[in-house]
């Protein structure tokens, strides 16, 4: 799953759902994948303001990648003056687009509890006595 | 009429196969008046809009909406993610999206941007207020029960399991009382998981009592963030059956605040 998609989720425990600890959900033996795609800079300019650069923060440094800037970057660092895709972009494209979970276990920061992450996709069903 | 995104790689033994339901979805998302609806609530450079399917099957209906995200939202900025209680609908919808967009890439088409399939109960594993457009094909039919899983039911082993499949097909179709009581909960789920533009649509057949059922949603309270009120209208139909035809699909969103 790419990590972007971690950026919508939460915990799905009912006890859970109010509480900020249950975002964003901590990756744990991760193992991680490249999965090339052409690069869309008006996604990376209007995604930016959706995402909790906080989260993606916190994301970046469990996961040992490259660590982002302290502030979301603003719309005009993502081109260079000739209009070319920066730096910053190309950057944030393999993160946010490139950058999968191939398996590993994604932890709510609340309960603690564990959901598994297989061939890259996620299972967030809980055991009826948890929901 | 778009061209439907190919499914021939779906094992229909466990996976529920697109059928009348899923098309009238595909039609409805592509009609003049939504693609103008979606367009007002979500203009072009407005942040990116998260469109999310709930109950995806063989991901046909989030395929299309991917792969002619410029034809249906007019911007290629979009994002979908699709969610089913089935394992192997996750991955199925996964093949159908990331194909169709291949396709549309090839056709030199402005598709969006498919993230994954998740496996989730509903909405439960969305943050809330996250999601912009929500899809939903409902199991809709009046069953007695609600279906339940086989003892030792195991949704990961591989291998065919004849009670597994049995279950997890109707889990793709049976509503129990009235048809209504997954989307009951899913109902219930609307006003934390939708956006403030957030629009839902949710497919219905005439046993359902769409009416009351829209009625119901026209009476929710007002919500607190931003304001407005619960607006839920008719916006396609198919099946010749006299009144409210066999299948709709209902739109749900959110006036403009009161000045
Ligand atoms: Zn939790």
């Amino acid at each position: 799953m790419k990590l972007l998609t971690l950026n919508f989720l939460t915990c799905a425990r009912k006890q859970c759902k109010s509480t900020a600890a249950a975002f964003p959900l901590h990756p744990k033996e991760a193992e991680l994948e490249q999965v090339e795609i052409d690069v869309n800079p008006l996604f990376i300019k209007n995604m930016l303001p959706r995402l909790d650069w906080e989260a993606m923060k916190v994301l970046t440094q469990e996961l040992g990648l490259p660590n982002l800037p302290a502030e979301t970057p603003a719309a005009e660092e993502l081109a260079n003056e000739d209009g070319e895709p920066s730096q910053t972009l190309k950057d944030l494209h393999i993160l946010l687009m490139e950058t999968s979970i191939a398996t590993g276990k994604l932890a709510c920061g609340n309960c603690g509890h564990e959901y598994a992450v297989k061939e890259g996709i996620a299972n967030f069903l809980l055991p009826s006595h948890m929901v | 009429m778009l061209p439907t995104p190919s499914t021939s790689h779906v094992n229909y033994d466990h996976i529920y196969e697109p059928s009348e339901d899923s098309y009238l979805l595909l039609d409805t998302l592509a009609s003049p008046t939504e693609t103008a609806f979606l367009r007002s609530q979500s203009p072009a450079d407005s942040p990116s809009p998260l469109v999310l399917e709930v109950g995806t099957g063989s991901g046909v209906v989030l395929a299309f909406a991917t792969a002619h995200a410029g034809l249906i939202f007019g911007r290629s900025d979009i994002l979908t993610l699709g969610i089913d209680v089935n394992p192997f609908a996750c991955d199925a919808t996964r093949q159908t999206a990331l194909l169709a967009v291949k396709e549309a890439w090839g056709a030199q088409q402005a598709s969006g941007v498919f993230l994954d399939g998740v496996c989730s109960d509903l909405t439960a594993v969305m943050k809330p207020r996250s999601v912009d457009v929500l899809i939903f094909n409902p199991p809709y039919v009046p069953t007695a029960n609600l279906p339940s899983p086989p003892e030792k039911y195991d949704a990961d082993a591989s291998g065919s399991s004849f009670d597994r499949d049995l279950y997890l097909s109707s889990l793709a179709t049976d509503g129990g009382v009235e048809g209504m009581e997954i989307t009951h909960r899913l109902l219930a789920q609307l006003p934390s998981v939708l956006s403030r533009r957030g629009i839902a649509y949710i497919l219905l057949c005439a046993g359902n009592k769409p009416e009351q059922v829209m009625g119901s949603i026209r009476n929710w309270p007002t919500p607190h963030d931003g304001g407005g009120v619960w607006l839920a209208e008719k916006v396609s139909s198919s099946g010749k059956k006299a009144g409210w035809e066999k299948l709709g699909v209902i739109r749900i969103w959110r006036s403009e605040a009161q000045g």
